[in-house]
């Protein structure tokens, strides 16, 4: 068969758009090995990676602040989201509607509003800003994904295959261990890790509800630039960036080989 | 794998959702190890029957006994029953292997035996290789006899099976009804089979039990249901029959035959005929005769056959394969419908066409009479 080439306009835009996604990209991986501290090339040189590994105290802190907030707010936000998502499918009751409603209101309403809303809400029952605020905002701005996920998983869930298990002889909790939990385990997983690559990125409502010391490591890459780009934050974007190519390939190939055992 | 089978006894079981009554007054008695059939329409509440004898549902009143004692108190789990659900409800995450050794997993038996067991069961259903598959890639029939070992791997004492052949095709269902009818005769123990198709019933079962509209309206072997309907439903939802209300005019004893000979009032074909039952019948009493299509003799041209012969002309012929079916307009005005196999072609001479003249006859003996008052409107 003749092998059909898209149109010219269309070869054009895809150019443009990878253009745009990656140049940011390849231009900070480059400059991470820059000798020089400004946007001309001086030479090839590992200075920012040896700096970023030993003198970047605070920056650590911060990463370590963002890995603990993502695993928490995600596990709580993954047990949270599917008890939900499990129990809405279950027993319908009148509310049950609003509720489900009421789940998706953080994921459309602007950053901005949650951020200040819960600020304003945290101050006023004179919680004292700092990672404990971080990490009940993250779960509740991860809890519609975790719900979402999980919930879709059930829609293609066959409920008599419960009925089966106990049939069967297991009990109630038996069921529930050996059949509604394995079946939407990968709607878990994929909740769970949208949930973790959410928190890790967030900035704006953490930006809201963050106090002294709790820095994440977006706040502290954004509080830094305002004394000028170092090149640390190029070394361990690369790093960043690389790591998380290297998650998403595990993750793909993962869910790949769950969805072909499902 | 030789079971035991319980007895079942299913007593004044009544269950509503909401205002419905969707089983009324049930009951019923079914010997152990019999192949018992549920049949009726859609939505008279056989799967409700079904799901309450497995204990999925309570009944608002009533008992269900197995071998004398009452499980109405006992969780699905301790039921000595499984079920084969109308849509299987195999395991999408697991094996067909993983689907049969799930209940073995909770009965504590070492991993040897229960992969022994597991591969007896698989042979016994003859899945042999396709152990690994996940039920996605199985076909319709293939998954019905891993819901079947999978049902049959904790030895029940009685197998609930809700349609399992209804989502399959004519030719498939006609094979795995054997095959079930052999898994019942190797196991040993009790069947109860639901369906809406009537022949399954008919060919499989050892007793029968006919439902409409949440009510039991007869039970018995396929051979009482299908020749001695006890209600009009019956008569016309098993098989075809041609009814007609009829008035009962006299009854006399035949001693030669050893049976009852009514004679009754046909207004709609016009004639008074002869038909025989058990027992008398009250003179005057309202109620319907019926002839099966296929007991009713049909000869073309204008014979005499004897008395209660009919002439009349063919209305509409239908081809359908093995047997034809007429409808035969009598000179009386009324219409009898006729099923002539087509191996007696050669006996009877030349085919009946559309519009010829034909004679049709039956016996005394093969019309019968189904005991349920008409009114004047119907
Ligand atoms: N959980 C329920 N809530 C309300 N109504 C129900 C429920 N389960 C069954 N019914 C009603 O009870 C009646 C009997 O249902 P059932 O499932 O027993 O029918 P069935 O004889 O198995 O029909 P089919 O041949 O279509 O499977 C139906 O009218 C159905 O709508
Ligand atoms: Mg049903």
């Amino acid at each position: 068969m003749r092998k059909v080439h898209a149109p010219r306009f269309s070869q054009l835009c895809l150019f443009f758009v990878m253009l745009f996604l990656f140049m940011p990209l390849i231009v900070v991986a480059a400059y991470s090995f820059n000798s020089g501290h400004g946007m001309t090339w001086q030479g090839f040189s590992l200075q920012w990676y040896e700096e970023l590994f030993t003198s970047s105290h605070d920056l650590w802190r911060a990463f370590w602040n963002s890995i603990i907030i993502a695993l928490t707010s995600s596990l709580t936000a993954t047990v949270i989201g599917s008890a939900a998502a499990i129990g809405l499918k279950w027993w319908s009751f009148k509310l049950s509607g609003y509720i489900k409603v009421a789940t998706y209101l953080p994921m459309i309403l602007p950053d901005v509003i949650i951020g200040i809303s819960m600020l304003i809400f945290f101050s006023s029952i004179n919680l004292p800003l700092g990672m404990f605020t971080i990490y009940a905002a993250h779960t509740t701005f991860n809890l519609p994904f975790t719900y979402l996920l999980v919930d879709s998983r059930l829609d293609e869930f066959d409920f008599s295959t419960i009925e089966a298990a106990r049939d069967l002889g297991e009990d109630r909790k038996g069921a529930m261990l050996r059949v509604v939990v394995p079946s939407i385990m990968p709607g878990v997983l994929s909740g769970f890790l949208m949930a973790i690559t959410m928190s890790i990125e967030d900035f704006v409502i953490t930006f809201f509800v963050s106090g002294p010391g709790s820095a994440t490591l977006p706040l502290y890459v954004y509080s830094s630039i305002r004394y000028g780009v170092s090149p640390v934050i190029n070394a361990l974007s690369l790093i960043l960036i690389l790591a998380s190519m290297a998650l998403a390939f595990i993750f793909r190939r993962f869910l790949k080989s769950f969805a072909a055992s499902a | 794998m030789q079971g035991k089978g319980s007895a079942i006894s299913i007593q004044h079981i009544t269950k509503s959702f909401g205002s419905f009554k969707a089983l009324d007054d049930v009951s019923l008695d079914i010997a152990p190890g019999e192949f018992f059939s549920l049949l009726g329409p859609s939505g008279c509440g056989k799967t409700t029957l079904l799901r309450i004898i497995a204990g999925f549902e309570e009944p608002d009143q009533g008992e269900v006994l197995f071998d004398g004692t009452s499980v109405l108190r006992l969780p699905p789990e301790k039921r000595p029953c499984n079920m084969v659900f109308q849509n299987f409800a195999l395991f999408p995450h697991l094996s067909v292997r993983g689907n049969i050794a799930f209940p073995l997993k909770r009965k504590g038996l070492g991993k040897e035996e229960r992969e022994e067991r597991v591969d007896e069961l698989i042979r016994f259903v003859e899945l042999t290789g396709h152990d690994n598959k996940k039920p996605g890639q199985l076909s319709g029939g293939q998954k019905q006899r891993v819901a079947i070992a999978r049902a049959l791997a904790c030895e029940p004492d009685v197998l609930l099976l809700d349609e399992p052949l209804s989502a399959l095709d004519a030719k498939l269902r006609q094979s795995l009804l054997v095959e079930l009818d052999e898994i019942h005769d190797k196991v040993g123990i009790t069947f109860i089979y639901v369906t809406h198709d009537q022949g399954e019933a008919l060919s499989v079962s050892d007793h029968m039990a006919i439902f409409n509209e949440g009510r039991l309206l007869q039970a018995g072997t396929p051979y009482e249901i299908y020749e001695s309907p006890s209600t009009l439903f019956t008569a016309s939802f098993i098989g075809e029959g041609n009814i007609f209300p009829c008035t009962a005019l006299s009854s006399r004893w035949d001693e030669e035959d050893d049976e009852w000979i009514i004679t009754v009032d046909v207004p709609a074909l016009g004639r008074t005929l002869e038909v025989t039952d058990w027992g008398p019948v009250e003179d005057g009493r309202r109620l319907y005769f019926s002839i099966r299509p296929e007991k009713v003799r049909i000869v073309a041209g204008d014979v005499d056959l004897g008395p209660g012969c009919f002439h009349g002309i063919v209305d509409e012929p239908v081809y359908a394969g093995y047997q034809s079916k007429f409808y035969v307009k009598t000179d009386e005005g009324a219409t009898i419908r006729v099923l002539k196999s087509h191996t007696t072609y050669l006996e009877e001479g030349p085919g009946i066409e559309w519009k010829d003249r034909v004679s049709v006859i039956w016996r005394p003996a093969d019309g019968y009479l189904v005991k349920e008052e008409w009114h004047e409107e119907t």
